[in-house]
């Protein structure tokens, strides 16, 4: 089966600031497959490359070496980014528009038809409980409502794919049930996801597969259960383990 | 076509939620029918000095008007970072500039036709001529005029710093190519080599904006310019719209999306 997200060596580096500043390597030789159905975590701590990595993905930064697959094509052809919905971490949002509008005009970039469209903004909309808010503008939303917005943008055109940076961040407990709920359901359906987070607890609970990446490189990769069982540790000490904490940890 | 348009039709709506037009529009209205409403010693030919102050304030206003919209576009899709979400759907970098650049000009195109309506009504009630073709073919080189001030100031975006230099920078390089480049010709002719052949060269490169310029015909009630010449002024325009378009593309493709 063809892999929906295909990472291979891939590189990504920023130039210095000037020349006596060094280039910065924030992704070294990634290699990484994610299969449809699967619930993937990309882990790391800050500056470890996840953020470069899902840029790459989503067409943001062109690598510097290697390449990156999205469902078989090139991420820097457009028709690659047809099947995904993407959460940012922040809601970066046109202010001036309503939930409802925002999803329309999202929806027809996607060339999904007026009558199809109009059922599918009830519904995304219904799923992340903001009908009651949809004809208000986004300027006079709450964080966790524009966040569900958020949410309801990166489902609106039904993807196969989510990508999901940070899906949790600044959302109460309540909020974030409701993610990992949407998350859990997306699997059920068979939907990909991809998210990276810094809850490691969440991790554990929705996905099927980790990857931990440090410095650049994807120190460890597999099934949470197997991971577990292979280093005898739960996955927060694994974690710390893979970034060089295990000094910390013994103490 | 369908996301340049959606694109487009995002940007027409925030310009008229701004409610910039609005304000630069009755501003205008009121000291023109203010202006109009005053008999300077029943001189008749009040009309014709009222018909180039009205003129002169709606040219002033719609290059505010183009120059502001189209200063914010990218980088406030950048500081706001409304690009990411945006990119992140099946959209390219030309495809977004492109949406942007027409939004713009469909924009400053209806608050244009809004300006030349009230125009007309105004100049023909006092005269009572309507010199339409006349009317039509101003409006029209207007609105190409504004087209290449917006695309210019689209790739203007991207090469300085901030919105409030790059529009500062473009009023005074479009005052500047409006009232001097036609003399550029003239200048070279009177400087040594190769200072001569460098100023021709700029002659030849730089966009003629005062071809733009036929207030005179509705003024001063000239014959409508022949078509042929409307033409060939309207593909000179659309030319370096293209290319300012062309460059602010090749700048933007290479361009970090955060600011």
């Amino acid at each position: 089966m063809e892999p929906i997200i295909e990472f291979q060596n891939l590189r990504v580096e920023y130039p210095g600031a000037d020349r006596r500043t060094a280039v910065k390597v924030a992704v070294d030789g990634l290699n990484l497959a994610i299969q449809p159905g699967e619930v993937f975590g990309f882990l790391g701590p800050n500056g470890a490359g996840k953020t470069s990595t899902m840029n790459v993905l989503l067409g943001f930064v062109p690598p510097t070496g290697g390449m990156a697959r999205l469902f078989g094509n090139d991420v820097s052809l457009p028709i690659s980014r047809q099947r995904i919905g993407y959460l940012p971490e922040m809601t970066y949002y046109y202010k001036f528009l309503s939930a409802e509008e925002l999803l329309r005009f999202y929806g027809k970039i996607f060339g999904i038809p007026s009558a199809v469209l109009e059922k599918r903004i009830d519904d995304v909309l219904k799923l992340v409980e903001m009908q009651d808010a949809r004809k208000k503008l986004i300027k006079t939303y709450s964080k966790g409502m524009q966040q569900r917005v958020g949410l309801a943008q990166a489902l609106i055109n039904n993807p196969d794919l989510l990508i999901l940076d940070e899906p949790t961040s600044g959302l109460d407990p309540v909020g974030r049930m409701k993610v990992r709920e949407i998350i859990q359901r997306l699997k059920h359906e068979g939907k990909t996801v991809f998210f990276s987070s810094h809850e490691l607890g969440e991790v554990e609970t929705v996905c099927d597969r980790v990857g931990i990446m440090h410095q650049g490189k994807l120190r460890v990769e597999g099934k949470v259960a197997d991971l577990v069982q292979e280093h005898g540790l739960n996955l927060e000490h694994i974690f710390l383990k893979m970034i060089g904490y295990q000094h910390s940890l013994a103490a | 076509m369908n996301v340049v348009f959606c694109i487009s039709a995002l940007v027409v709506k925030e310009l008229y939620r701004r409610k910039d037009f609005y304000v630069v529009f009755v501003l205008t209205a009121l000291i023109t029918l203010m202006m109009g409403s005053i008999s300077f010693f029943n001189d008749s030919s009040m009309a014709r000095y009222l018909k180039e102050l009205c003129l002169f304030l709606v040219w002033v206003s719609l290059l505010f008007i183009s120059v502001g919209a189209a200063a914010r576009q990218l980088p406030a899709e950048r500081e706001q970072r409304t690009i990411f979400p945006l990119l992140a759907k099946p959209v390219s970098r030309w495809q977004l500039i492109f949406g942007k650049f027409l939004g713009c000009w469909w924009s400053t195109g209806l608050a244009l036709m809004s300006f030349y309506v009230f125009f007309v009504i105004l100049s023909g009630t006092r005269e009572h001529e309507w010199p339409l073709a006349s009317y039509l073919q101003a409006a029209t080189l207007h609105w190409v005029l504004l087209g290449i001030i917006i695309a210019m100031v689209m790739l203007g975006s991207l090469v300085f710093a901030a919105p409030s230099s790059n529009a500062t920078i473009s009023v005074v390089s479009i005052v500047g190519l409006m009232f001097l480049a036609r003399y550029l010709n003239k200048i070279a002719l009177q400087q040594p080599e190769p200072l001569s052949s460098l100023i021709y060269a700029l002659y030849f490169i730089i966009p003629h904006l005062e071809f733009f310029d036929v207030r005179d015909l509705i003024i001063h009630h000239r014959a409508a310019i022949p078509w042929w010449a409307w033409s060939v002024a309207v593909v000179y325009g659309l030319a370096y719209v293209a290319m300012f378009l062309g460059a602010t593309w090749l700048i933007f493709r290479k361009k970090r999306l955060s600011t």
